[in-house]
């Protein structure tokens, strides 16, 4: 049966977007307090030293200064997750990458902030530094966190799904490989900024371009040993996020306590270097997988090992590491598999969630890997990928349950548009196409930290005047997620999204939603609002029964009237059977909550990579290759997505589009790249983010598998479509100049240092050709779950 | 390094600023006269998110000296709506979903006007070009093309 | 808005014996300011913290282009890059380097003049001063070291002005005023292959304009740069070139842009392809000449070793732009 809705599947505009295109749309920095004070960091100069003293007095002393702190002033660590609270919000006693914040200032000016970071003086006694994986796992290195020398491990993983050997030992075909994906960043366009007020009462406000108000409400709780309840965390209008602002940022902690500390309001704008240093970007990935088919193409077994340069501090970094081990048996029926992973500390800034968080390294690696077999093997690319796709409602070797899954059709959807069986190896010399796939989380299925309460809870009150207002902390980062969560109410209660009054991200006003990460806020907050609003409903619907002395059964809620389904004249407006109900029943106040469903198998990073769902994409990529100059244009790009429903299809091309842009940049412009420890170029020049120019045309097909569990079916689609574009673009390359490039960026250097190997009658392949040799942590083996079907 | 007064017209309204020699542009629409539609993404030219017109040209006014545009026409996305009703672009923008954070959309709107004053039916290529100076992370772009494009065609009335 | 202007006096005189008058000022440190889309970055940096900045924009004389009876073109100092990009008397290949320079809005701004004396870049200077103090400061920064060559007693910051290299390339010349008088230059010894005093003119004497020469050959500008926009040249090379009646060269000039502290001849390129017929042969090897006075550095996006490579790639292309049809 075919359900109709009247406005889910519509392509309406975002419900702020009048705003935003008419400049009304307000940012943190565009807010201003009266009296309001301007911060600054000052940062540090070492990658890794001591902090032997800091004098303050000549800047306190500068007229116009109002506060200044220094670590000892914020004693308490924090960090996003809870195993790894290793951060100061200012560094106390060590320093542990350039650009960490080492003092704050509030002053009455730009210019006197500035003034004033230059009469901070501070001595430093530098130590070593720990800059690469070697140096990590050196033995006579400085520890980063602890003293003494030693390995700079963070975390190390091993497990083992199946028995792997058994895999290889069937397998007619092995191969081992080696992969490395550059680090790079989020560069949203809005610098990060929080404004700081605390009044008189004792009472704390904080504005943020945040996507986790509720872990910022937690973490100033903590580290400021203020009551929850008298901290209020507001995310206004987010100016681009992409994982970057899902971790508490020192700004934050620093701008509340110099409020506290001066009375007054205080705001801190992050300069775009000092964004670069932040960070908490994609993880540097050094891959090495193993591999064994059969002759037809059918995996038998999989190693894959990561080492994970983690920078300097813990971030999100665990569940990184298991992620570049979690969703590899997503896409492919794997019958053995076993993930080994390492992430160490370096004197970097610290890596975090970017996009995809941990899976766009081992996807590139696992895509091209593919590519490489199915050549010997003498099979297409698209074959070897279906042969092995997962099925729906299946489970993976490593306990993930799979529920709707269009893999298949959205392979058979971009390679049957892009025409990729007639140009795949029959194109000109420096053309190409390239397919590859990927799945995403829709949520992650545990919250950050240990709890049972509802991952997401959305409210919904209704005015005697039939207004409706839905509270969510769910943050706007862009991504459109107030305006679902307007769609998803307005469908249950026969209105229109433009119609909803929407509160969100708000911790004062708004029920608890986690925040805008790990592509869960359409599921989640989603289902909570189809529980609200479906109460709401109910609720006018039994009123305006009774009313017209009827059955609710017979009662429908559309196009802002209540009434018997097909008969105009028994109906009463909207208002008026918000009205009745009201009478009825009394405030017309609902709530909903989701609460994803136990998932977690019982191992250790079991945790990580369980979802109520997964969305699904394919991606073809052509490309036209300069051969003597390397650069690489990109013609055209196919992307499939299995969305379950898209609940606004011009919204989720938004997201695929925006998805398929950062893809490309990733795979050929754009590197957090490190000279030793200091950052080649922290700027939007140094660092390259595709312009106008450099954008080719995307053709995006929505594939609609109606996930049983999504808010009216629907999936992710903020991350997955990213994952396939990487190592469909190097796929490409591949197609177009028999060179492989097993390390990202594919940067117009490398192409052409490949090709003249291949001149010089070598392999025409650049990349990394040894991993470290480090032990893993004891290997837990895993049994197979119950239900899982070897292919 | 004495104060001076700039007068400048922003939007159609004369404004009297007294600012320093080191003020810029987008400080004085921003801080002084409120205009916070005006966006910044890196403070050194190299984002586009403060480009508004001077004298009918988009610069970057975080790389203007204010006192270089004593005497100027400045135009900033608020004033982009003629007697209340939204410029055609920025109608455009909203529909096609072409702003996603919106942080770049001030930027872009104002790129895209120029554009299209100087060219009313550009190709494709020619709006990659005449947005070549701003930076979008949300969008991939496409849906700024496209609502460009169309604003341009209704613009001329198709 | 975070990065602020450092203080300083703006001055805005309105001719030009007033703004050298400025410029002469032996007590104070003044920067003459054209656009400010080089100069308002490196201050914002603090890069440069001049106490004055001699502004050239109200000086009306400065602006605008014209031909005369030689039928050179003359282009005032203030002219913008797109005002250059726009205009149908300039010489194509020059109008259209300027439609190639950073992105639609900077050249909105930024002048000839500026650009033709856009300070050299390098990726261990055009930062942040606290990125440059965890670095350590450079020679050109007041340092004793240059991190791209230490062992090196000269600074390697890039030349990269697209338009220095069109302007070699074209045999232009620029006049200069100062306090002392006036004087026309060719454009080629305005510039000196030193990162630091990359510019021959003493520091008071203004660029008042860029004359062009009437070309009667071929010429072209073939830039390499990382995205379609923003970015300044990787390398850039630009070529001017005679032919006669039978398609032999008999003059050319082969310049590279953004390979070393000034445009670059390649003097033995050029000698050797005049007097030949641009063969694929003579392309390749005039290609391979031109090669060798380049010793870029790492100091910028892709490093030393590609932007070798790709000087013989681009001079072999451009070449081929201005053989044309050949035999």
């Amino acid at each position: 049966m075919t359900q109709s809705f009247s406005v889910v599947g519509k392509p309406l505009p975002r419900v702020d977007s009048m705003d935003q295109t008419m400049g009304k749309t307000q940012y943190v920095d565009d807010m201003t307090l009266p009296d309001m004070l301007v911060g600054r960091h000052l940062l540090s100069i070492h990658a890794h030293a001591r902090i032997l003293r800091i004098d303050t007095s000549r800047a306190e002393s500068l007229p116009g200064v109002r506060g200044v702190i220094t670590g000892s002033d914020l004693p308490i660590t924090y960090g996003i997750l809870p195993i790894s609270q290793d951060e100061h919000a200012l560094a106390v006693d060590r320093v542990r990458y350039v650009g960490e914040p080492v003092a704050a200032v509030a002053a009455v000016d730009a210019a006197t902030a500035e003034e004033a970071l230059g009469l901070i003086d501070v001595e430093y006694e530098p130590l070593d530094e720990v800059v690469t994986l070697e140096q990590a796992f050196a033995d006579d290195r400085p520890i980063l966190h602890g003293d003494g020398l030693g390995q700079n491990v963070h975390r190390s993983a091993a497990l083992e799904f199946g028995d792997v050997e058994e895999g290889f030992a069937r397998a007619d075909y092995i191969r081992e490989d080696v992969f490395f994906f550059g680090g790079n960043t989020h560069a949203a366009l809005e610098t990060h900024a929080a404004l700081a007020s605390y009044s008189q009462t004792g009472k704390l406000t904080l504005w943020s371009s945040t996507q986790v108000p509720h872990y910022v409400h937690r973490t100033l709780e903590k580290v400021l040993e203020l009551p929850a309840g008298r901290i209020r965390v507001v995310a206004p209008a987010i100016g681009g996020g992409f994982g970057g602002k899902t971790d508490p940022f020192s700004h934050e902690l620093t701008a509340a306590k110099l409020s506290m500390v001066t009375g007054k309001p205080v705001k801190i704008n992050l300069s775009r270097e000092e964004v670069f240093y932040a960070h908490r970007g994609r993880h540097p990935v050094l891959m090495w997988i193993k591999t064994g088919f059969e002759n037809d193409g059918t995996i038998t077994s999989m190693r894959f090992k990561t080492f994970l340069d983690g920078g300097a501090y813990g971030s999100y970094g665990v569940a990184s590491l298991y992620y570049t081990g979690a969703l590899q048996p997503t896409t492919y029926r794997i019958p053995n598999y076993r993930f080994e992973g390492v992430r160490v500390f370096t004197n970097k800034p610290p890596c975090g969630p970017k996009r995809g968080h941990g899976t766009p390294q081992p996807r590139f690696g696992l895509e091209c890997q593919l590519d490489k077999a199915a050549d010997h093997l003498g099979i297409d690319p698209a074959t070897i990928r279906r042969r092995n796709a997962v099925e729906p409602f299946s489970t993976t070797v490593n306990h993930l349950r799979i529920t709707s899954c269009a893999l298949v059709e959205c392979i058979d959807k971009v390679v049957e548009e892009s025409g990729f069986a007639g140009k795949h190896r029959q194109l000109p010399s420096g053309r190409g196409v390239g397919l590859a796939v990927g799945a995403y989380m829709s949520g992650a299925g545990l919250p950050i930290y240990f709890n049972d309460m509802p991952q997401s809870e959305v409210q919904v009150k209704v005015d005697r005047g039939g207004g409706v207002t839905v509270f969510s902390m769910a943050t706007d980062i862009g991504q459109g997620s107030t305006t679902m969560l307007a769609t998803v109410i307005a469908e249950s209660l026969g209105l229109e999204p433009a119609d909803m009054i929407m509160v969100t991200a708000d911790t004062d006003l708004t029920p608890v939603d986690l925040g805008s990460y790990s592509s869960r806020v359409t599921f989640m907050a989603g289902n909570a609002a189809v529980v609200a609003g479906r109460k709401i409903r109910s609720r006018v619907v039994q009123a305006v029964a009774d009313e017209l002395e009827t059955e609710p059964g017979s009662i429908v809620a559309e196009h802002g009237r209540v009434g018997v389904a097909g008969d105009p004249d028994r109906s009463v407006s909207w208002a008026d059977g918000v009205r009745l109900a009201i009478a009825a029943t009394g405030p017309l106040v609902e709530s909903g909550g989701y609460t994803a469903p136990k998932l977690a198998g019982s191992f250790r990073g079991a945790g990580v990579g369980i979802s109520p769902a997964y969305s699904y994409s394919a991606c073809v990529v052509e490309v036209d290759c300069d051969a003597a100059t390397g650069i690489v244009k990109v013609e055209r790009v196919w992307l499939a997505h299995d969305i379950g429903r898209a609940l606004n299809p011009l919204l989720t091309e938004g997201q695929v589009e925006g998805g398929v842009y950062m893809g490309l940049g990733e795979a050929l412009y754009e590197e957090h790249a490190f000279r030793g420890s200091l950052h080649r170029g922290p700027s939007l020049l140094d660092y390259k983010i595709p312009t106008a120019l450099d954008m080719p045309p995307v053709e995006t097909f929505l594939i609609e598998s109606d996930d049983p569990e999504g808010p009216f079916g629907a999936k992710e689609v903020g991350q997955g479509p990213l994952l396939p574009v990487i190592p469909a673009v190097a796929n490409a390359i591949h197609d177009a100049l028999g060179v492989r490039i097993d390390e990202v960026p594919i940067t117009p250097p490398k192409i052409v240092a490949a090709l003249r190997e291949v001149s010089r009658g070598r392999p025409g392949r650049v990349g990394p050709v040894t991993i470290p040799d480090y032990e893993f942590t004891r290997l837990t083996r895993v049994e197979v779950p119950e239900g899982f079907v070897t292919p | 390094m004495a104060d001076h007064i700039l007068a400048i017209d922003v939007n159609g309204d004369r404004h009297r600023v007294l600012v320093t020699d080191q003020r810029t542009l987008l400080e004085v629409l921003r801080e002084d006269l409120g205009l916070t539609g005006t966006k910044h993404g890196c403070d050194v030219g190299e984002c586009g998110a403060c480009t508004v017109l001077v004298d009918d040209k988009p610069v970057l006014s975080c790389l203007v000296i204010a006192r270089q545009v004593d005497g100027s026409s400045v135009q900033t996305v608020e004033g982009l709506a003629h007697d209340g009703k939204p410029d055609l672009l920025q109608e455009a923008f909203a529909e096609l979903g072409a702003a996603q954070c919106g942080y770049c959309t001030p930027g872009m709107l104002i790129s895209a006007r120029s554009l299209l004053d100087d060219n009313p039916d550009p190709t494709t290529e020619e709006v990659q070009a005449g947005l070549a100076g701003n930076l979008c992370r949300c969008t991939g772009y496409i849906k700024i093309f496209d609502a460009v494009r169309l604003a341009a065609a209704r613009d001329r009335g198709l | 808005m975070t990065i602020r202007l450092p203080a300083f006096d703006y001055l805005t005189p309105e001719t030009l014996e007033d703004a050298a008058q400025l410029l002469a000022d032996p007590e104070r440190s003044v920067v003459v300011v054209g656009g400010g889309t080089d100069v308002v970055p490196k201050m914002k940096r603090r890069q440069i913290t001049p106490e004055v900045l001699v502004s050239l924009s109200r000086i009306e004389s400065l602006h605008g282009i014209r031909i005369d009876e030689s039928g050179a073109c003359t282009i005032g100092a203030s002219t913008t890059l797109a005002e250059i990009h726009d205009s149908t008397v300039v010489p194509e290949v020059f109008a259209a380097a300027a439609g190639d320079v950073a992105s639609p809005q900077i050249r909105n701004s930024a002048t000839v003049g500026g650009n033709l004396c856009l300070d050299t870049r390098c990726n261990y200077i055009d930062m942040s001063d606290s990125w440059r103090q965890a670095s350590g400061y450079c020679l050109k920064d007041g340092g004793d070291t240059c991190w791209v060559a230490p062992r090196s007693n000269k600074c390697w910051a890039i030349s990269s002005s697209d338009l220095a290299t069109v302007a070699v390339a074209l045999g232009g010349s620029v006049r200069l005023t100062s306090v002392r008088g006036e004087r026309l230059i060719p454009i080629e010894a305005l510039y000196n292959n030193d990162g630091m005093s990359y510019l021959t003119c003493a520091a008071d004497e203004i660029l008042v304009e860029l004359v062009l020469p009437r070309g009667n050959g071929r010429a072209t500008y073939r830039k390499l740069r990382r995205r379609g926009s923003i970015d300044f040249p990787l390398l850039g090379v630009a070529i001017s070139a005679r032919f006669d009646d039978a398609g032999m060269c008999v003059f050319a000039r082969i310049v590279l842009g953004g390979i070393a502290s000034a445009p670059l001849r390649a003097i033995e390129a050029e000698e050797f392809i005049v007097g030949r017929q641009l063969t694929d042969e003579v392309l390749e090897e005039a290609a391979r000449l031109a090669t060798q006075p380049a010793r870029p550095q790492d100091n910028t996006d892709t490093g030393s070793r590609y932007r070798k490579w790709m000087v013989s790639v681009f001079v072999e292309r451009a070449l081929g732009d201005v053989a044309g049809d050949r035999a």
